[in-house]
């Protein structure tokens, strides 16, 4: 997601561009060897530069690192039997990005999806373009490369069955695989043209001709089944820990478990004592900021993953826990919500807010405190690294920017990353997690360690809880003044959480434009006098991304205040939000205080209030809003926009006698403009839906001493099916045509979720939480 | 020496008799399909079959399944259409689907047992499976569906 901090990591240097598409790499990675193996034909390769270079400044795609591409021949392979294989260079974390770049670009060639596979690119920005999988950028920014680079590929296969016939290529057209000249009734399939259609020049992306939205078979339909779906459900697909080389050793590592802890001692004869370990490798932690660094420890390496995690058992390892040792989360929270109380840096300012409060009839402030969590992805963080007698990396795992991996193996190595080819399997879950590559690092280390052999780094479940990029712990202190009318005139919000910048510069402790874009700033309210303002905090724990960000923090804050202000005001909380929002207008996002805009053109992503007043409505609808429900139940709503996104949710919940929460039922709107995989977009805020609901009832990381207290899943406690909502209804609004910006999709499900929940659960019991975890704020 | 038989193979292993079924399945077999999700039995992500039961092989050292069948999501059908399979396959449930080879192990079991559940079985019998994804109203349908309970549907079609 983090695309401005672009400005804090170094651009890969510029690699000499190589004809060489791939060759065969071990296992399954050798899916990659489709484009040039079994006598496929790679079409011919252009390779000028396209995109705006990251120093320049640019919206969108253009201002990621590296850029996008459209060329086909990075996407698109064809071989003499006619199968079409794609090349998808985004990371495949449950959010189906692999199927669906697969069916934009199958659909702009008019191929028979029956015939597509997809390989995966490794990481490679200077060819691929940007491959940074997280911030719900995918289809927003690739959408329309990738439509152009299958136009471009149908451009050239007509060309070469019209030279082939001898007839103008405008007479030539496409149909399901085939390329057909109707005038003579000739047919020739994609495979028995695809060689000469390779020696012909990749067109000019301004003579490439877009089909017509009307006639998408794919695009738009939802009607395609996931492409890895025969390997997920027989156990043949391929995650980072399922990496299997020869002669490939297993390790992990014991990590200080205090940010900023190192090495005291440890038994190094007790650990290979244990049958099967072969080594122990002493890792150093980096000078700060860790950014992707390993946190250093003394890692274990053995025949098989049992004797390395016994290894570490019988290391013993003791640590000295450095400037962080006494970090308390209880504590901490003191520490913010005195904070909040003191004004702070004002980050954006309209009217005179102190004036306006005077002048209140009525006045309300609240505080929201939103804890530690971890991403927690179902497959924890694995990588495998080999290094070749010549000096080549080869590496292996789940990881959303495999760029950053080559960099940051390339750093710590002192090499040139040109000599590091890191190969993208799927991922077992991100979520933001899987940016952060410095477990790679770690199995580079290890393997250099022991001359080169592979070595498998695994990171136990305790290991990503006790040793994570967290998601940030926030006071959000809101404070409303109040006309006769109810309709808030004053507006004052204090953010107090320590910032992600503070991974990559080391003692920051403001938060960065992305953090202040994620609903501090850019609230859309119709509002006279507002000011927002950042206090200081210190972070003493790595923080990191979780999938969206700030907006979990910021959503359920002001979401809950807005329902806390109608309920003062007698009103309805659907009106009086729609009333806040005010009338559909477009706002300048710059002017709402958000240069940032997701790194998006303003002119072509302004916030439109229209757009979120209609998410509003359409959940409402869907859900029944105002309908009578059952003793102890409660319907609340909740907005947000994030991702250039709208969302907007309403949940059903019931309160047993002894403060039991169930959520019955969850509808959720979702405008994200046209909606390319429709069915993947529903399965994604479906998820949504549940991971929001885990954070809004159980979900937290507390720490003591400076550790992180959860040990595993069974205390850091996410939603069951048995505790998952019956009822999930998605409810699309799409709109726009295909013309126009896409949003996000992957992360803006789940702002809304956790507000609407707590507002449910006021309406349910007039019992009001305003911190997470809620559930066992009601039992007690 | 531990004698198993693992997906109809007869196997034999001399290692450490704690070593769990997973890593033994894993890292000695190459059996990739049952993961690690949390080591302790908190996530259902290993579920295998033993004896004919579900079991959590994170938890089970390889001396517990001595002399007793194994099956793993690699033999639970020969095809792969397995009708629980060919139900999450239908249903597009997977999001990530690193937990579904647990899943669907643990489904199946379910279904031999409870051929007919009702949401509460499943509510029962599906509990220790946890998804980070949240694909839970999928994976209720794809059960349904496979144990004839719902009309077969599309991909996509009901949800």
């Amino acid at each position: 997601m983090i695309h401005d901090l672009s400005s804090f990591l170094k651009a890969a240097p510029a690699e000499e561009p190589d004809s060489t598409i791939t060759k065969p790499t071990p296992g399954q990675l050798s899916r990659r060897g489709l484009l040039a193996g079994a006598g496929a034909l790679v079409l011919a390769l252009s390779l000028k530069p396209q995109g705006v270079s990251a120093a320049e400044k640019g919206f969108g795609a253009d201002g990621m690192p590296h850029g996008w591409r459209d060329d086909p021949t990075l996407f698109v392979a064809i071989a003499p039997d006619g199968t079409v294989t794609v090349t998808c260079t985004r990371s495949e974390m449950g959010q189906g990005v692999r199927t669906s770049v697969a069916f934009v670009v199958a659909d702009e060639l008019d191929a028979d999806w029956a015939k597509v596979k997809v390989a995966q690119a490794h990481g490679d920005e200077e060819r691929f373009g940007n491959q940074d999988t997280d911030g719900s950028r995918s289809l927003r920014h690739f959408f329309m490369p990738l439509r152009r680079a299958g136009a471009a590929a149908r451009t050239m296969l007509i060309e070469a069955a019209a030279a082939q016939w001898r007839v103008p290529a405008s007479e030539v057209t496409a149909e399901n695989h085939a390329l057909v000249h109707t005038k003579s009734g000739r047919r020739i399939g994609f495979g028995e043209v695809a060689q000469a259609a390779a020696s012909i020049p990749v067109p000019d992306r301004s003579k490439v001709t877009l089909k017509d939205p009307s006639a998408f078979r794919y695009i738009g339909k939802g009607r395609v089944g996931l492409i890895d779906n025969v390997g997920i459900t027989t156990g043949t697909a391929q995650y980072g820990l399922d990496t299997r080389v020869e002669g490939m050793l297993y390790a992990v590592v014991a990590r200080p478990p205090v940010f900023g802890g190192k090495v005291k001692s440890f038994d190094e004869a007790a650990a290979l004592k244990v049958p099967g370990v072969v080594k122990v490798v002493t890792i150093d932690p980096p000078a700060p900021p860790y950014e992707f660094m390993p946190t250093g420890g003394v890692a274990v390496i053995a025949r098989n993953t049992w004797a390395a995690i016994k290894g570490r058992e019988a290391l013993n390892a003791t640590f000295d826990d450095g400037p962080n040792a006494s970090y308390d989360s209880d504590a901490y929270r003191a520490t913010l919500e005195q904070a909040v109380r003191k004004p702070g840096k004002v980050v954006r300012q309209e009217g005179d807010v102190d004036a306006a409060m005077k002048k209140a009839v009525k006045r309300l402030e609240a505080e929201y405190y939103i804890p530690h969590l971890v991403q927690a992805p179902m497959e924890p963080p694995a990588a495998t690294v080999r290094i070749g007698k010549d000096g080549k990396i080869e590496a292996w795992g789940c990881v959303q920017s495999p760029q950053a991996a080559r960099d940051r193996i390339a750093k710590r190595l002192g090499i040139d990353p040109k000599n590091v080819t890191v190969n993208v399997t799927l991922l077992g879950g991100g979520f933001g997690r899987k940016s952060k590559p410095d477990y790679f690092v770690e199995a580079a280390l290890c393997s250099k360690a022991v001359d080169g052999a592979p070595v498998k780094m695994t990171w136990t479940r305790e290991d990503d809880l006790h040793n994570g990029y967290y998601h940030t712990v926030s006071v959000e202190r809101l404070e409303a003044g109040l006309d006769d009318k109810g309709m808030p005139i004053a507006w004052l919000h204090r953010s107090a959480a320590p910032t992600i910048g503070s991974t990559f510069v080391a003692g920051a402790n403001e938060q960065i434009p992305i953090e202040l874009g994620m609903g501090l700033v850019n609230v859309p309210f119709n509002i006279p006098n507002m000011r927002m303002e950042n206090p200081p905090a210190d972070a003493h724990v790595r923080i990191g991304w979780f999938r969206s960000v700030s907006n979990i923090p910021r959503a359920f804050a002001v979401q809950s205040f807005l329902d806390e202000l109608a309920h003062m005001a007698g009103r309805d909380p659907k009106d009086y939000l729609l009333d806040v929002i005010g009338p559909a207008r477009i706002l300048d996002p710059v002017k709402l205080g958000d240069a940032w805009n997701y790194g998006e053109d303003p002119s072509r992503y302004p916030f439109d209030t229209g757009r979120l007043r209609g998410v509003i409505e359409a959940v409402a609808k869907g859900a029944g809003w105002g309908r009578k429900v059952e003793k102890g139940r409660g319907l609340g709503i909740a907005a947000h926009y994030s991702f250039v996104t709208y969302t907007a949710a309403v949940a059903e919940v019931e309160v047993g006698p002894k403060g039991e929460v169930t959520v019955q039922r969850v509808d959720i709107a979702i405008d994200s403009g046209q909606q390319v995989n429709p069915e993947r977009v529903r399965s994604q805020l479906e998820g949504a839906v549940v991971m929001g609901m885990g954070l809004a009832l159980t979900a937290q990381i507390t720490f003591k001493n400076g550790r992180a207290v959860q040990d595993n899943y069974d205390t850091y406690e996410l939603t069951r099916i048995n505790d998952a909502p019956k009822i999930i209804n998605v409810h699309l609004v799409q709109g726009g045509g295909w013309d126009k910006p896409l949003g996000g999709v992957g992360e803006p499900g789940v702002p809304p979720v956790a507000p609407a929940i707590a507002n449910a659960i006021f309406a349910a019991t007039g019992r009001r939480i305003r911190q997470l975890p809620m559930r066992d704020k009601l039992s007690a | 020496m531990i004698k198993l038989n693992v997906n109809g193979e007869e196997r034999r292993f001399d290692g450490d008799p704690e070593m769990p079924l997973l890593w033994y399945l894993r890292d000695e077999l190459g059996l990739t399909g049952t993961k690690f999700g949390c080591g302790v039995a908190a996530c259902g992500a290993c579920t295998i079959h033993v004896g004919g039961a579900a079991m959590r092989a994170c938890q089970t050292p390889v001396s517990a399944a001595d002399g007793q069948p194994v099956v793993t999501i690699e033999g639970l059908s020969p095809d792969g259409n397995h009708p629980v399979q060919a139900a999450w396959r239908e249903l597009n449930v997977a999001q990530c689907g690193y937990c579904q080879t647990g899943q669907i192990m643990q489904a199946a079991a379910l279904l031999k047992d409870t051929p007919k559940p009702t949401d509460a079985d499943i509510d029962a019998q599906m509990s220790g499976n946890l998804c980070r994804c949240g694909t839970y109203p999928r994976i209720r349908a794809a059960i349904k569906q496979a144990a004839g309970l719902t009309p077969k549907a599309g991909q996509g079609d009901r949800l």
